[in-house]
């Protein structure tokens, strides 16, 4: 038998160490790119400003790009100036959890504000708490701070918050037949789940539950379905993204007239913009931010959201959405515990955060304590209706 | 055999395998230069994705046929250990046996008829499979975690745990070396010989006795296979998986890391593996930029290299030296 020379030359060898080599090194060399800034408070922050989530992560990096700028201009904290780091994660958990290591091992950032969606935020948590780093997500579901994980906290409310309002409306009215239907992935799919642990407490009874995709063009069948579900008294959509401008649309093509109710996924002037006049009468929850003008005088978040709107709005010429208060929240809560701790120290920062005590932010007054790390209670919903084309506080 | 003696054969033998040894070389040499987890993180990425690669250019470079659903495959090898070991408590090893089996099995099954046919079905079927699998891992949240993905523990064989990124590059660059040694051996092998045939000339082939689409079917089994074990080790090391890693546009970046290296060349499926990995990173500085940039560096490659990085590099230099 003979031993014929392999039809792929050999000397390939070489070369192809040499480019390994290169790729080695450049490995190297980006990780070593960004050096600490003496002093500096150092955030990162990881968030899906492309893809299917960037409604999300979008304004939150204009959020935190514009306010950690306003800080800075004030002569930081406590004479430390801050140093943001964004990452863009496209959405993609995993993309998420190779930014976060990025963040913690090679820009060695002393807090981590982001994951926009809670898979990118759940990909992160490992990692923040085996490296010990304060981490404050900017997303929505319970299973982020429930159990409570020592390093992590959370701005937005819950879905299971959300619920809970929105119950508390239905038994009010004397609603306790509902008909939901929600997202089957991600923000609809967790907030589904919790409106069915929540609802029996309320005295709610969940007569029809359909579910769509998020990028189902038509709900008519599973709207068609819950119509005709005897003893229907009102109507609970849970999703966020395109779904529920879609329900909304579908909703009124056929003609249903039982209450309609709309989770905070919600809350934005595109959603309004997207469904137009089928969006009339639809019940749903919002920040102080989605109603500032609104809010009574007396109430101690009206100047913080209207600054807040105002400074967007001057520098983006784009209105503040609920998301984007996420992120300034989050980011004043980091810098007010920063500012007591003394400094960056990642275990004081961490105690401070936790000692968050009546913090105003946009989105809610926030309490934190060892066993909440949201800090945020029902109150700091504000239940809104869409009446001509804006909306209406309801309480 | 009738080598003449020892030092002969040693050559032979040397020379084949020059480019092992110096993928060995480098792998033993490339933690030096790693500074930090994070860029520990991104060397075992492209080292599992140039793995996945090393098989997906076997049916690619040599049998002449496209796969467009070999994320599917990675995915149901980390989704079966994942679910097997967190739901079942089964150990993770034999989690990974039954993933790859079943992905075995899933393959041959669709591979059989199809590879029947000439022409390009089984880019049809794969795209097919790979759109129904990230379907399924989607939706049945109960069992998947839906898109919001599913967490899985350690790696542990016999009460030893796999943990810390030097443990998992050594597993990594392990799996590598052998898979790229014993896709050398099966191209210089009767079999490479016959594959080979068959992608010149498929009509030819048969004529000269080669059941080809025997040899398809296998390839392309032995190509999931691979995926599906490194699927089952990756979900091990990242400690989550979601259907983003499964679908159809991680397909299409396989594909294209075997294209852009070099088709049929083992090390170019390997070099346009770790480049494809570590580049993104790379550009991440050039913020809004970086698509574009990574774009435009696919297409010059493309364009003046259309037989991909490595092998164009090769016969550069193979040029250099007859003139």
């Amino acid at each position: 038998m003979k031993v014929r020379p392999p039809v792929v030359p050999a000397f390939t060898g070489p070369v192809f160490a040499f480019m390994l080599s290169v790729a080695g090194i450049a490995v190297g060399v980006v990780a070593f790119a960004a050096d600490a800034q003496a002093q500096a408070i150092k955030i990162g922050s990881f968030l899906s400003v492309t893809g299917g989530a960037s409604f999300l992560g979008d304004p939150e990096k204009k959020t935190l790009e514009l306010e950690v700028e306003a800080i800075n201009r004030q002569g930081g904290i406590n004479g430390h100036k801050l140093d943001l780091v964004v990452y863009d994660d496209g959405g993609a958990a995993d993309k998420a959890a190779s930014f976060a290591k990025r963040l913690i091992e090679s820009d060695q950032v002393d807090v981590l504000i982001g994951g926009s969606t809670t898979a990118t935020t759940m990909a992160a948590i490992p990692l923040a708490e085996k490296a010990g780093i304060p981490f404050v997500s900017l997303a929505g579901a319970v299973v982020i701070v429930d159990p409570v994980k020592h390093w992590v906290f959370k701005t937005p409310h819950t879905d299971r918050l959300a619920a809970e309002k929105i119950f508390e409306d239905l038994r009010k009215r004397g609603l306790t037949k509902l008909g939901l239907i929600s997202e089957d992935a991600g923000f609809g799919k967790s907030g589904h789940d919790q409106s069915l642990i929540v609802a029996k407490a309320f005295g709610i009874e969940i007569v029809a539950d359909e579910v769509y995709s998020p990028r189902d063009p038509d709900t008519t069948a599973q709207l068609t379905k819950i119509r005709n579900t005897p003893g229907v008294a009102a109507l609970f959509n849970f999703g966020f993204g395109q779904g529920p401008a879609v329900v909304t649309r579908n909703v009124r093509q056929l003609g249903i007239t039982i209450p309609f109710y709309q989770s905070h996924g919600v809350a934005s002037k595109e959603f309004i913009k997207l469904v137009g006049e089928a969006g009339e009468g639809i019940r749903l929850l919002g920040s102080a931010l989605a109603v500032a003008e609104q809010l009574p005088a007396a109430d101690p978040q009206r100047p913080v959201v209207l600054a807040f709107q105002r400074a967007y709005a001057d520098a983006y010429q784009a209105e503040a959405s609920t998301f984007a208060g996420y992120a300034r929240d989050a980011l004043y809560m980091v810098a007010e515990a920063a500012g007591r701790a003394g400094g960056a120290d990642k275990a004081k920062v961490r105690d401070q955060l936790e000692l968050t005590k009546g913090f105003i932010g946009t989105t809610g007054i926030f309490t934190m304590s060892p066993a909440d790390h949201m800090g945020l209670s029902p109150a700091s919903f504000h239940l809104i209706e869409i009446r001509n084309g804006n909306w209406k506080l309801m309480d | 055999m009738s080598c003449s003696g020892r030092g002969q054969a040693a050559a032979i033998v040397g020379r084949r395998h020059a480019g092992e040894v110096a993928l060995a070389l480098v792998l033993a040499a490339v933690p030096l230069a790693l500074p930090n987890a994070y860029a520990y993180d991104i060397a075992i990425n492209a080292l599992f994705s140039a793995t996945v690669c090393v098989g997906l250019n076997l049916l690619i470079g040599y049998a002449g046929q496209i796969s467009l659903g070999h994320a599917a495959f990675f995915g149901l090898g980390a989704y079966a250990s994942g679910i097997l070991t967190t739901r079942y408590g089964w150990p993770p090893l034999g989690a990974l046996v039954v993933g790859a089996v079943g992905v075995g099995g899933l393959s041959w099954l669709v591979a059989l008829p199809v590879l029947r046919l000439k022409g390009h079905f089984l880019a049809m079927a794969t795209l097919g499979i790979g759109i129904i699998v990230s379907i399924v891992l989607n939706t049945e949240s109960w069992l998947t975690g839906g898109s919001d993905g599913l967490m899985v523990g350690d790696f542990t064989l016999f009460g030893h745990t796999l943990t810390g990124d030097r443990g998992w590059y050594c597993v990594a660059a392990g799996l590598l070396l052998v898979t790229v040694w014993g896709s050398r051996n099966l191209i210089s092998s009767p079999v490479g010989r016959a594959l080979r045939a068959l992608h010149g000339c498929e009509v030819a082939a048969e004529v000269a006795g080669i059941n080809t689409a025997r040899y398809k079917v296998m390839v392309f089994v032995l190509s999931a296979v691979l995926a599906a074990i490194v699927g089952s080790l990756f979900v091990h090391y990242a400690g989550m998986i979601t259907p983003s890693k499964t679908g159809f546009m991680r397909s299409i970046e396989l594909v294209t890391m075997v294209v852009f290296g070099g088709m049929a060349s083992i090390h170019g499926a390997v070099i346009g593996a770790v480049i494809l990995t570590v580049l993104p990173h790379l550009l991440t500085q050039f913020e809004d930029y970086e698509t574009m940039i990574l774009g435009a560096i696919m297409v010059g490659t493309m364009i003046f290299m259309p037989r991909g990085l490595l092998v164009t590099l090769a016969g550069w230099r193979w040029r250099g030296r007859a003139s």
